[in-house]
């Protein structure tokens, strides 16, 4: 196959250029969604080791997870959880093939962010 | 491999401003990517004006006239001007279009023009589209048959054509493959929604009777399985096309097969 790059050939612009679209934008919360994820998982998974180390322990650990930081943490992660849940029924709704039309993907994108918004409120006021 | 930022040889610079033309009243601002490959410098993003009481409508009207009457060094594919060929495909506005059915007024505010996001460039607005083009000849765009040649035509049925619709259209311009982030960070391994679209096109054909090894050929962690249906591929298509659902549709044929 031909040298693809002679002459030092420069690349182009991309993610600096390209302009950030719905379909795009809620594709990439999806995946950083869920590796935040992971982080509100560790801190929640500490809080439980904490409270089976003892009390002082626990103390540190409780004192951290729910002073106002803590709680800051803890709705976004809340958030992150129902984003990411609802963008998880998105794809399982394309993986059967439906959905591709382009009004479609944009009613889904807003159905995505609007549902989790509206459910992290549902579930704090509740809980 | 991923790299959010350009190359070190690709980063660009502020370039020149063109004069603006005498007496024109209704002027436009372009801002135009450009390479020259024998000066040795790096890209930079030169500034001309034109007067939009003396041009066409469409983008590429308005980079003839650049290219005729201001700055005839400026480089860029064009052909048919009516959205058929795909060689004035390029990134205006923030998006992957072809210039010739862009219309100027589309555009609010100034317009900025770049090739092709993510590809070798060869000067100015001319990407390198060698490993595009290879990648479309790796899916065997063609009918393959096993059965002895009829004596007229292959048949097919109306409702066996109608199939083809929405995928015999793509005209191979390289808009949705150079707008995919995935095939961004892995165009060395994943084939890319045109090519996909264009295997689609195929395995669907009722007359084409290598389906199977067709198959076969894109059972594979990245060549197929690397579209993540981020969608910038359909949102972007000149021809209104929609490569993301084709690629669904090869990825359930992946699956019939296998239960």
């Amino acid at each position: 196959m031909a040298d693809v790059n002679r002459g030092d050939r420069p690349l182009s612009p991309h993610l600096q250029i390209y302009r950030p679209q719905l379909n795009s934008m809620t594709s990439i919360l999806t995946r950083i969604t869920g590796n935040a994820l992971v982080v509100g998982g560790l801190l929640v998974t500490w809080w439980f080791l904490a409270a089976a180390a003892g009390p002082e322990a626990f103390a540190t650990a409780d004192g951290v997870l729910t002073s106002w930081f803590g709680d800051l943490v803890m709705v976004l992660s809340l958030w992150a959880l129902w984003y990411h849940t609802l963008a998880g029924l998105r794809h399982l709704f394309w993986d059967t093939g439906r959905g591709f039309s382009l009004d479609l993907v944009s009613k889904l994108g807003w159905g995505v962010i609007g549902g989790s918004v509206v459910l992290t409120v549902l579930t704090v006021l509740i809980v | 491999m991923v790299q959010l930022t350009l190359p070190k040889n690709s980063k660009i610079r502020t370039g020149k401003t063109w004069p603006k033309p005498e007496g024109a009243t209704d002027l436009k601002r372009f801002d135009i990517y450009r390479w020259n490959p024998d000066d040795g410098e790096n890209p930079r993003v030169d500034t001309y004006f034109v007067d939009l009481d003396a041009c066409g409508p469409m983008m590429l009207d308005a980079l003839i006239k650049i290219k005729n009457e201001i700055d005839p060094t400026l480089a860029f594919r064009r052909s048919c001007r009516e959205g058929i060929c795909g060689s004035c495909s390029m990134n205006i506005d923030g998006v992957n279009v072809l210039a010739c059915i862009y219309g100027i007024d589309e555009v609010k505010g100034d317009v900025k023009i770049y090739p092709l996001p993510h590809m070798p460039v060869v000067k100015d607005l001319i990407p390198d589209l060698t490993h595009f083009y290879a990648q479309h000849e790796y899916v065997s765009p063609w009918l393959e048959t096993k059965s002895n040649t009829p004596q007229g035509e292959w048949r097919q049925s109306i409702d066996d054509r109608k199939k083809l619709d929405g995928l015999y259209e793509c005209i191979m311009c390289a808009c949705c493959s150079t707008a995919c982030p995935s095939y961004w960070w892995n165009q060395d391994k994943f084939l890319g929604p045109a090519a996909l679209l264009h295997a689609y096109r195929w395995i669907v054909d009722s007359r084409d009777e290598a389906t199977g090894e067709r198959l076969d050929d894109l059972e594979d962690p990245f060549k197929l399985y690397r579209c993540h249906t981020i969608m910038n591929c359909a949102r972007t298509c000149p021809k209104g096309l929609n490569p993301a659902e084709a690629i669904m549709e090869i990825k359930k044929l992946m699956v019939e097969r296998a239960v």
